[in-house]
């Protein structure tokens, strides 16, 4: 059956383009020989005067190209012959002799942009379905079918980058502000409005663009020394971001001022030249796996077995405990899976704290227009709280976020499970006590479960779902299906101490603060780990996470698994001091009105040292980076985690892992488990046991085995 | 008793919020506010499924311009499906209960098993009108074809259109005001001072008491504030438990000055506040599996010449609810009367009194009325259901009565049975 079908009416060719048996259209390589094709014949055809192109697809234009095509890319030649190939098919639509419009309604992303882009009017539907973009550069490839040369000439260069080096995706709305779609239409009236835009445009008419912003705008945009001074902040900025670690913007960055600077034609060459080098890069491979390793994710409802048990709907959501943690549960709650929730305090006043708190994360969404006034206030009205259980007995899923403590936690559930129906889920959000723990007292216990989120829970992106010795396997499934409509990617856990992340981040947190006791400086050891890759150092991750919480985390871990994770003397000591992080306005950097304010040197009299310097840097970043790995490899071999994939999905969203390096365990797999397990024995005779290689790794090492095929 | 085709309606529950005296702690929310925290309140309460409510009635005497059918959007809470009907309905201060009773008849009928009613009012929320002239001018501006046609139109307005018109409570039939009508009856039908203040008194005692066991409280669902500065509210702010005879005596009569008796202490002030209640059919409260407070046996509605005395229309309209039960005013286990004077209360037991009713103030707004409570116009008849509702229950009385008298020269009456 073919993709892309017509029909004639009035001169004008009204093409749809539907991939038989796919969800969304893609565009593969049998794809783009059946546009050549259709083209083809559309220009030859005397009848056709313009042509107006739409999806059949419900929701969904064009998602962009097959990955599943790039991955099989060996080299950089063949990835620079996708690219050219892509430009050659677009480069037929723009030179195309007749003029075509396209009615754009849903995903209209990378190679599907760059499509439309190449086309001669597009009108978008305002639908909030109807997204546009170029987020190529997440894969770390850069939009390699014209989209580095069409887009900046079209909307300017400015704003091209702006959504070209981010790999952004934009609203239609945001879309037609910035100039990318000629026209927003309601859904209702798109084709209408398309085919007669295409039969203007075949009786001569052309559309009138305006550039965007005034003298300004021309300034920058539109001469070479403005253009100069556009390319060099965009330069400067992206450095700033990626650390130097992702190629990709880089070299999207110059695909584009080099278009701009020598031509359409030269651009295209370049781009595709550029397109070649990043496809074959070990980060855009990383990238890539991250992405499938998602995607799966998202299918994935934790549950061994071909037929897992289908989750249950949750419509109202109960929270005990209207703190930090519940209000944050409860604000996303409504602002993601749009639920009904009532929260539960042991007073009014802490109710209503929580509530506002929880109103917060809806009043951003609205601040930045995410989310309209209207729909704003209907999300409002989905939260409510109360002193009493008042509303529970509704609730088909209840998540206690209350002081972490056994016997309190065990107390709500017990009163939970009095107030709630037969089939209601009992979550808690420890992070520290046994699930199956808590579930001893349970009535329904087949129906009690973990669910950790992280805090800030409206932003983090991570969930860890964690099953008890008795909890039955459709409350994994609802547990990691309502964690999915909050915007979380779920991992199902082990019910063992510090479950998954808190278990890899615990010994690398205490092995900055020996290298802290060693004399390295602070900024130094957060500097090393930022360069590294990840978004914040370790002693900065202690102030945020709040020194009170990680020193109550590492005691169970200590006391679980012994000497091997205790935690750093130096921690007590702050703690003592009250330098509880950038909560208590004090930790090891001093803040003032919510902001850093730089290493508090007293933290270094605190715990008796001067810094150094005595720590070469190298083995900084080895004795932090392999203490995790080894933990992480251990944990695996436990179970912890049900697959690498999960762990490692896990500590790029719960850590802010290196996304470039994969996560630990494919990070591990790159070093190789020989050259780990020498360089941990080396560091286990100078600094002690703690650093003593685990047995998978010892395993992996003889018999040259890795953590993926 | 059953109705004409055997439905009975029964009284499932009932809730409003804090009542506050208008400009106080519920003054930034509107009135659709508070409508919908007392319906959605009342679902987290009864642990109703939105989806199983046919038709949302709300009572409002003083609707917003800007939300003219609160009802509707009531019945638009994200907890309920959108397809519920819902309208919106003003008989005055009797706007709740005749909210109720407008959902009984639907009941009744067989159009319903399930209806919410209520009121609201938020006297803090009033639109303020633009002088007609203003008004004029504004219209024909909107409409002017050019700028300069335009800015001729606003030179005409002259500052004494500018001064706003804020909606008075006076009888547009006769000018006269609600106080200065409660004033007129208190001289017709002989009612002192002292009796007046004595009422008001017993009103703010008989509310505190039921404040500090908390049979009020619990009908009140806590308003939890929008901004962090404000407090929760979880009782009614009028309520005053240390007020005196001899306090009261000291306030100079509003509406006449030199031979009135009317004053703010034994008036009811100006409120702020909703009610809702839930009414089902009496198979439909079985089906659902509550336990229902009380039946509506019977209502009435009876109006006189608001010349005459605007709130002694209640003597009309409680033998015909009496009659329409097939009771009489003995067989009544509590009262519960509308407090909008406290000498409009005493012009009613004098009315009733002529009739040969012995006037038992022992079950007669057993824990105050709207004196101290207060009076949001729309929402006090579902709190009066309620406490009956709710009193009748705790006591296993038989038969209650509402009595409401309303502007326009109205009375509502309404007869609850317990079985």
């Amino acid at each position: 059956m073919p993709a892309l079908t017509w029909e004639l009416r009035d001169g004008i060719a009204a093409v749809t383009l539907d991939l038989p048996g796919q969800p969304v259209n893609l565009i593969s390589r049998a794809v783009k020989d059946e546009f050549n094709a259709a083209f083809e014949r559309l220009a030859g055809d005397a009848a056709v005067h313009a042509v107006a192109f739409f999806s059949g697809k419900a929701d969904n234009f064009i998602a962009g190209a097959d990955i599943e095509e790039f991955v099989k890319l060996s080299s950089a030649a063949e990835a620079e012959r996708l690219s050219a190939d892509g430009q050659e098919m677009l480069d037929r639509v723009a030179r195309f002799p007749k003029p075509v419009a396209v009615g754009i309604h849903g995903a209209c992303l990378g190679g599907g942009l760059e499509f439309a882009l190449a086309c001669t009017y597009r009108v978008a539907s305002d639908h909030p379905k109807t997204q546009l973009g170029l987020p190529e550069v997440q894969l770390g490839i850069l939009p390699g079918a014209g989209g580095c040369q069409r887009l900046p000439r079209l909307i300017g260069a400015r704003a091209a980058l702006d959504i070209i080096l981010a790999g952004k995706v934009e609203r239609a709305q945001k879309a037609f502000k910035l100039g990318v779609v000629d026209e927003l239409v309601p859904p209702a009236i798109l084709r209408e409005i398309t085919l007669a835009a295409a039969k203007k445009l075949a009786g001569g008419w052309r559309p009138r663009r305006k550039r965007i912003g005034g003298i300004i705008a021309w300034l920058l945009d539109g001469t070479p020394p403005g253009r100069a001074l556009v390319f060099r902040m965009a330069r400067a900025q992206v450095f700033k971001k990626s650390g130097g670690n992702y190629p990709a913007p880089l070299a999207a960055l110059e695909a584009v001022e080099y278009g701009l600077r020598h031509g359409l034609a030269e651009g295209l060459k370049r781009e595709a030249q550029l397109f070649g080098r990043l496809a074959v890069t070990d980060v855009s491979r990383k990238l890539v796996q991250i992405f499938f390793a998602t995607t799966q994710l998202k299918k994935d409802f934790g549950v061994a077995g071909a037929a897992p048990p289908a989750p249950a709907a949750v419509q109202r959501l109960g929270v005990v405990g209207a703190g930090f943690m519940g209000a944050g549960i409860a604000g996303t709650a409504v602002s993601q899976a749009g639920v009904d929730v009532r929260m539960k305090d042991a007073d009014l006043p802490r109710v209503a704290k929580g509530l506002l708190s929880a109103r917060e994360i809806l009043d951003e969404r609205l601040k930045r227009r995410r989310i309209t006034r209207y729909e704003h206030a209907r999300l409002v009205a989905l939260l409510s709280g109360s002193a009493a259980y008042t509303g529970f007995g509704r609730a088909d899923l209840v998540i206690e976020a209350v002081f972490e403590d056994l016997q309190v936690k065990q107390q709500v559930l017990k009163e939970v499970e009095a107030e709630t129906h037969q089939r209601s889920v009992f979550a808690s959000n420890t992070s520290t006590i046994p699930i199956t723990r808590i579930a001893e007292v349970a009535q329904r216990p087949e129906q009690v479960i973990g669910m950790h989120f992280f805090s800030p829970v409206a932003r983090m992106p991570l969930l860890e779902v964690i099953p008890g010795a008795r909890t039955a396997p459709g409350t994994v499934s609802t547990a990691v299906a309502f964690g999915r409509r909050m915007g979380k990617t779920a991992i199902v856990v082990k019910d063992s101490p510090g479950f998954w992340i808190n278990r890899v981040l615990a010994p690398y947190m205490n092995e900055a603060g020996h290298l802290l006791l060693a004399g390295v400086a602070i900024e130094e050891i957060d500097r090393l780990m930022t360069q590294w890759g990840f978004p914040v150092g370790p002693i900065t991750l202690l102030d945020e996470v709040g020194l009170d919480v990680a020193q109550k985390a590492s005691g169970v871990l200590h006391a679980a698994f012994g000497e091997r994770l205790a935690a750093a003397p130096a921690f007590a000591l702050l703690v003592k001091d009250g330098r509880l992080g950038r909560k208590a306005g004090r930790g090891f950097y001093r803040y003032a009105g919510g902001k850093k304010r730089g290493v508090d040197s007293a933290v270094y009299a605190l715990v008796g040292v001067q810094p150094n310097g005595g720590v070469h840097s190298a083995e900084i970043l080895q004795r932090l980076v392999l203490v995790m790995l080894n933990e992480a490899a251990r944990a695996v071999g436990e179970g912890v985690v049900r697959s690498p994939r999960d762990g490692d999905v896990g500590a790029l969203f719960g850590i802010g892992f290196p996304p470039f390096r994969g996560g630990p365990l494919r990070h591990a797999d790159d070093l190789g488990a020989a050259r780990i397990v020498a360089d941990l024995e080396r560091l286990a005779d100078r600094h002690g046991e703690r650093f003593t290689p685990c047995e998978v790794l010892r395993d992996q090492a003889r018999r040259h085995g890795k953590f993926y095929p | 008793m059953s109705s004409i085709n055997g439905r009975r309606v029964a009284v499932v529950a009932g809730c409003r919020t804090p009542f506050c005296k208008s400009g106080t702690a519920l003054k930034e929310a509107r009135a659709v506010d508070l409508a919908r925290y007392a319906a959605r309140e009342l679902l987290e309460r009864t642990n109703l499924d939105g989806a199983e409510v046919d038709e949302v009635v709300f009572g409002q005497v003083v609707p917003s311009a800007l939300v003219p059918n609160v009802g509707r959007e009531v019945s638009l809470l994200p907890q309920f499906p959108k397809e519920i009907p819902a309208y919106s309905l003003n008989r005055a201060c009797a706007s709740a209960g005749q909210a109720i009773t407008a959902a009984q008849d639907q009941i009744v009928l067989g159009h319903a098993n399930v209806v919410l009613a209520g009121g609201v009012e938020s006297l803090s929320d009033i639109p303020i009108l633009a002088s007609r002239r203003l008004a004029d001018i504004l219209v024909e501006a909107s409409k002017a074809r050019s700028l300069g046609q335009r800015l001729k139109t606003f030179s005409r307005i002259r500052p004494r259109d500018l001064i706003p018109v804020s909606p008075a409570i006076a009888e547009p039939s006769t000018g006269e005001s609600m106080g200065q009508s409660a004033e007129k009856m208190a001289k017709e039908n002989g009612i002192s001072r002292e009796a007046q203040d004595r009422w008001a008194l017993r009103s703010h005692q008989l509310a505190a008491a039921g404040t500090a066991d908390s049979r009020l409280t619990a009908e009140i669902a806590p308003w939890l504030p929008g901004r962090a500065d404000q407090p929760v509210v979880t009782q009614d702010n009028g309520i005053r438990s240390e007020t005196s005879l001899e306090q009261m005596a000291k306030l100079k009569p509003v509406f006449d000055r030199r031979y009135g008796s009317v004053t703010a202490a034994n008036a009811s002030p100006l409120t702020d506040g909703a009610s809702a209640v839930l009414l089902m059919s009496e198979d439909a409260a079985r089906t659902l599996g509550y336990e229902p407070l009380a039946f509506i046996r019977s209502y009435a509605v009876a109006a006189v010449d608001p010349g005459w005395q605007l709130l002694q229309a209640p003597v009309w309209a409680v033998p015909k609810a009496l009659q329409r039960a097939g009771i009489g005013w003995g067989q009544l286990g509590l009262i519960e009367v509308h407090e909008a004077f406290a000498a409009q209360v005493l012009s009613n037991f004098k009315g009733w009194a002529e009739k040969g009713w012995e006037i038992n103030e022992d079950i007669i707004n057993v824990m105050g009325g709207s004196i101290a409570i207060g009076h949001p116009f729309g929402a006090t008849g579902g709190r009066m259901v309620t406490t009956l509702a709710n009193e009748m229950r705790r006591r296993d009385v038989q038969f209650g009565l509402v009595s409401i008298c309303a502007q326009g020269g109205m009375a509502f009456a309404l007869v609850l049975e317990r079985r």
